[in-house]
């Protein structure tokens, strides 16, 4: 059977630093916070008041109005992700096949604003003054459902639901879906709109919300011995990934190729992580075999770090175990210092970010570091972007549930290493 | 009264179903020239329900074709 080389030639985000590829970038390597005071709820009784919004996001940009009412806001996120992706893929919708031509976008808790909203009127009017459109806004899979619709995807399409893997599960099965050729062309990534009082009281209650109310900027630190919890972001993440060959027949920019994926759970608890690495360590192993490469050719990894105390002491476990001594010789950062937690998007974002890094050859940094912790003992790229030569990298996705998911990003070269 | 009821309900169809003003007409049909799909319609109910304070059954809803149909039958019922 023949397996093809799968690249990614187009990139679309909407995140707190910025609702375009470049804005987003340029941030990213500037070292820019996104986080701030909750604007899209009263957080008076709530012991969390901080999160990174996307902000001055106008779904009429992308959206007719009469279509954007019917979306929630994670779906609208997605929308205009892909719309980007495929206008900075260049390509021609009316000369591609639509049946080749698929959609895997996933999001971790999907339309919660349009559930918290209607189960309101629900409670306080009664069931028959419930929208219409509950049911279709709100369920996980319409952001898939609706890029289909809007660019004519007739092909393969799906959505994972893996927490905060979704959007790296979507692009890794996106990935093997071009390699086995049931598609020429795939938008892939993830999205997430989970600003809402009823995620808020829930992961308050939990204790994974970092409580830095008075310090916002500063309450994301990943790998840092203070990170007292993670912060909430919101955004969307899409790449289109192709076929080498279709890129290559009609003249497509490559940006990176995308040649590993591995997927494994913990099996261990419901949200605390393996305390071995074992599950994320074979992840990032599969993803490398599966490019044909050995442990000491992987140059970057763009790390879950989500800034909670657990993620970071087993994710950094999981690496050496993953990598050996390498360990201490490749680059590990955190754009989740930065943008938050994306949840089901953050791997969508956090694979754009990869392929920049290999595109401009530089790693966006880890911000926040400030107090070395003896148990995250690796090179976090600490405050400050770095021009390095990254041939290839590995994007981290870990969910609750113990869901664990790596892709294997390289720069492209003609001949396949 | 009648052109006041038919305003208001043309208000409320331009909005949700982003169409022009000129095309809400009496004898427009909801769904075959303004566009409107089968969730639309009970959208829009929902609405008129709110904007008249009217209770619209669900058999009577299923009759309404045209915009004329939706503005008679508020005014039967108001």
């Amino acid at each position: 059977m023949t397996k093809n080389r799968v690249v990614i030639t187009g990139l679309g985000v909407i995140t707190p630093i910025g609702n375009n590829v470049s804005t987003f970038w340029n941030h990213l390597i500037s070292g820019k916070s996104g986080v701030g005071q909750i604007t899209a709820f009263d957080t008076t009784d709530f012991p969390v008041r901080i999160a990174a919004e996307v902000t001055d996001f106008d779904p009429l940009n992308y959206i007719e109005k009469k279509e954007a009412r019917k979306m929630d806001r994670n779906v609208q996120f997605a929308v205009a992700a892909a719309q980007q992706a495929i206008k900075d893929a260049g390509l021609e919708l009316n000369q591609i096949d639509p049946e080749r031509f698929g959609v895997y976008i996933g999001s971790g808790i999907g339309g919660l604003n349009t559930y918290e909203e209607q189960f309101k009127v629900l409670l306080n009017r009664g069931p028959r003054r419930v929208s219409p459109f509950t049911i279709p806004m709100m369920i996980t899979n319409m952001a898939a459902g609706q890029v289909s619709i809007r660019f004519g995807a007739k092909g393969p399409n799906s959505t994972s639901v893996t927490a905060c893997a979704s959007g790296t599960h979507c692009i890794g099965d996106a990935f093997r879906l071009l390699k086995y050729g049931d598609a020429d062309v795939m938008l892939a990534g993830g999205t997430e709109a989970t600003i809402t009082p009823f995620a808020f009281a829930g992961f308050s209650s939990m204790g994974a919300l970092s409580t830095q109310n008075d310090n916002p900027t500063k309450a994301s630190r990943p790998f840092d011995r203070e990170r007292d919890g993670f912060v909430m972001g919101e955004g969307a993440g899409v790449l289109v990934l192709e076929t080498l060959d279709h890129a290559l027949k009609r003249g497509a920019n490559i940006i990176a190729e995308i040649a590993g994926y591995g997927m494994t759970a913990d099996a261990y608890h419901l949200t605390s992580p393996d305390p071995t690495g074992d599950g994320p360590a074979r992840s990032m192993k599969k993803a490398y075999e599966e490019a044909g490469l050995n442990a000491t050719d992987v140059d970057y990894i763009n790390a879950h770090g989500t800034s909670t105390q657990l993620n970071e002491k087993y994710e950094t476990l999981a690496i050496k175990r993953a990598f050996g001594e390498h360990a201490y010789q490749l680059a590990v950062s955190s754009n989740k210092s930065m943008i938050g937690h994306l949840l089901g998007a953050a791997g969508g974002v956090e694979a754009v970010a990869t392929a920049l890094t290999l595109k401009h050859q530089i790693i966006p940094p880890t911000i926040n570091y400030e107090n070395p912790d003896p148990d995250c003992d690796l090179d976090y790229v600490p405050n400050e972007a770095r021009k390095a030569c990254v041939r290839t990298a590995i994007s981290n996705s870990l969910g609750f549930g113990g869901h664990n998911a790596s892709i294997l990003l390289k720069a492209y070269e003609e001949v396949s290493q | 009264m009648a052109e006041t009821t038919f305003e208001r309900v043309k208000g409320i169809i331009v909005e949700h179903l982003d169409v022009d003003k000129e095309a809400v007409t009496l004898d427009a049909s909801v769904k075959d020239d303004l566009g409107a799909d089968s969730l639309d319609v009970v959208d829009l109910i929902l609405q008129f329900e709110d904007e008249f304070g009217v209770e619209i059954a669900d058999e009577e809803a299923e009759k309404i074709s045209t915009v004329g149909d939706i503005v008679n039958y508020i005014e039967n019922n108001l």
